[in-house]
């Protein structure tokens, strides 16, 4: 059993800097494939590296299979990296690339021709094999990559940011690819690190996502770890619903009116509006959050729900769909993003009418933590 | 775009000239070294009747065994090349790879050795050789050559090690090595073009040295080439004999070249391509 248990993890550079990664606790279970994600400086690499045993760990400890690995040499953890470059050794040829890591753990000749070549067989790699890493094409580059890990048969997979270096088509395809890996190899976890949160939701079992900035050590480095459906639907709180969706949530500033088990009425832009969410604990007339995402929220001068009306200001067109941005009135600033059809057509100045349902509405206390919504959500 | 033809003309003389102004010396001394007695004052460079004997008297006078300098030579070139090579690479992995407090100065203190004229350290250099036991042998001069090959060795060395990608050296971490694998089977494959230039520079150092040459050694057995020529004499004190002493000119360089011609071919750029995403 592959499980990988963080406990109370945190790490600090150097005295006097603030922590990288607070308080850090997880367990990704065996053969689980676990996004890190989180936007650049979240520490999601070094926590990464720290299961590498390429970072020290500042206090906390980690462990792999139950076993204590702070202090084991990367080499000894049974794991395996993908560098975000490939870090291909280029004086040897892929096969010799590939068989590296075994031939320094010395393992005999004809172990490791058989491992190197059940792994080039997977990646299909066959022809490719004498070649030197500079005549190959990037995505074969990074199969050579994967390749390297997989022939060490280890017990937890690295990731480290492995498609950002590829084109766009080729990452759609690569990341089909290790999906495929995942389910083949299936004893194996695996962990990887993104910014990219399509590859988040697309590959992962569970996905962690960090705090950045002051959040690390006020609330510690996990911001939510779950699902990709849990953070969609149920965002822990209004930085997690601010990452997870594109475009993000909209969030309005609202004034509770009252709650109930299975509903709260709030005060939106001067309206009363209804967001099936168990708002109870909150004070009446406190200060809050609402949220609604961008696909949830559709035009209509009459029809049910809440409405609001707005001014558009600018419509961005991608042919399957249009983004409004528009002008509600209150919030500051901040856009108010709304996703519809693509064949839609609306000009900057018009004003409209938003509605949206109470159970697609989020709520999010003072602190911005959210609290439970109360319809059925997909899992 | 094409090139201007006249442009082109211009730029193969240009090249012929100045090939010819720097090889011209090499080959008269190539033709003065095949002349003997009074055709020595003859200036053609096509020598009337070339002849050998310059390079056999060479190796036959008993007083001056010029062969027994040249096995000393290549016997100091050599060992003061593998030593600054490997101490240079191995210091190069620390300087350039490791973190530790007061780097930049102890770079400096490296590159601050070569500053001071040979002259200048002689002195002090000649009592530690002395106190060592290593006056008078020809190996003994390895160790106040370093003097000069090693600051250049290492800087040059550190400059090509913090090129390479952290990244390779981490994938090595991870795929089980020890620093000493991580240098010998990662990083040296990678700085052949540095270890090469480097080593050939100190060869050359080494090789041409005459100053140490001269103080630290006396016995006559123990010489290498650049003192050896230094003292060839003629059959009278008055004669200077300009025939040996380019024939002995000509064997000391072919070996240089020669190294030049069989290394050039590694001092190739681009060895790490394909490790990183450039």
């Amino acid at each position: 059993m592959s499980r990988i248990d963080f406990k109370q993890i945190n790490k600090r550079y150097a005295p006097g800097l603030p922590l990288t990664i607070s308080n850090a606790n997880l367990t990704i279970d065996h053969g689980d494939f676990c996004v890190f994600v989180g936007p650049s400086g979240c520490g999601k690499s070094t926590l990464l590296r720290m299961v590498a045993g390429l970072e020290d760990i500042t206090s906390g400890e980690l462990q792999i299979e139950g076993k204590r690995m702070n202090e084991l040499a990367p080499a000894q953890r049974g794991v395996a990296m993908v560098f975000q470059s490939y870090a291909l050794y280029p004086h040897m040829t892929v096969a010799e690339n590939m068989a590296f890591g075994l031939r320094v753990m010395g393992s005999n000749k004809a172990e490791i021709d058989k491992k190197v070549q059940e792994a080039a067989k997977i990646l299909q790699l066959g022809p490719l094999m004498d070649r030197l890493p500079k005549a190959l094409s990037g995505g074969q580059r990074q199969r050579v990559a994967i390749g390297r890990a997989i022939v060490k048969q280890p017990k937890v997979f690295l990731f480290d940011e492995p498609l950002s270096n590829l084109d766009a088509a080729l990452r759609v395809q690569t990341r089909l690819e290790i999906a495929k890996l995942h389910h083949d190899i299936g004893s194996a976890s695996m962990i990887y690190v993104t910014h990219d949160q399509v590859e988040a939701m697309t590959l992962a079992d569970k996905i962690v996502l960090l705090h950045t900035g002051k959040l690390i050590e006020e609330r510690g480095s996990v911001a939510q770890f779950g699902t990709p459906m849990d953070l969609y639907h149920r965002p822990a709180s209004l930085f997690v619903a601010g990452f997870i969706g594109s475009p993000k949530m909209n969030t309005l500033p609202a004034k509770l009116l009252s709650a109930e088990a299975s509903y709260a009425e709030v005060e939106v832009a001067g309206q009363r509006v209804k967001a099936a969410v168990d708002a109870r604990g909150i004070a009446a007339g406190s200060a809050v959050h609402v949220g609604i995402r961008p696909e949830h929220v559709f035009i209509g001068d009459t029809g049910e729900g809440s409405s609001v009306k707005v001014k558009l200001q600018h419509i961005e067109r991608l042919g399957d769909a249009s983004l409004l941005y528009v002008d509600t009135g209150v919030g500051g600033t901040e856009t108010f993003t709304v996703r519809v059809e693509g064949s839609v057509v609306k000009s900057p100045g018009e004003a409209m009418t938003l509605r949206w349902l109470p159970e697609h509405m989020h709520l999010f206390d003072g602190q911005g933590l959210a609290r439970p919504r109360t319809v059925q959500l997909p899992t | 775009m094409k090139q201007n033809p006249w442009y082109l003309a211009m730029l193969y003389v240009a090249a012929v000239v100045v090939s010819l102004f720097s090889i011209f010396p090499f080959v008269y001394a190539i033709s003065t070294s095949l002349k003997t007695g009074s055709e020595l004052f003859n200036p053609s460079l096509w020598p009337n009747n070339a002849s050998v004997a310059n390079y056999i008297s060479l190796f036959t006078v008993a007083e001056q065994p010029f062969g027994r300098h040249l096995l000393n030579s290549i016997m100091v070139s050599t060992a003061v090349v593998v030593l600054s090579v490997f101490l240079g690479v191995t210091a190069a992995y620390a300087l350039g790879r490791i973190h530790f407090k007061g780097k930049a100065l102890l770079l400096i203190t490296v590159l601050a050795v070569s500053m001071f004229p040979q002259v200048a350290v002689l002195a002090g250099m000649f009592e530690m050789v002395r106190a060592l036991g290593l006056y008078n042998r020809a190996f003994g001069l390895v160790l106040p050559y370093m003097i000069f090959t090693l600051p250049f060795t290492v800087w040059v060395l550190t400059t090509f090690m913090k090129q390479l990608p952290k990244e390779l050296e981490e994938a090595a971490i991870m795929d089980g090595c020890g620093p000493w694998r991580i240098i010998g089977e990662v990083f040296m494959p990678l700085l052949w073009p540095a270890l090469v230039s480097t080593g050939l520079l100190a060869f050359i150092a080494a090789w041409n040295e005459f100053l140490f040459a001269l103080t630290f050694v006396t016995d006559n057995d123990q010489r290498t080439v650049p003192v050896s020529i230094s003292l060839i004499s003629g059959a009278s004190a008055f004669e200077i004999p300009w025939g040996k002493i380019m024939a002995a000119s000509v064997v000391v360089t072919v070996p240089l070249i020669i190294l030049v011609l069989v290394f050039q071919r590694k001092i190739v750029s681009g060895l790490t391509a394909g490790a990183v995403k450039g």
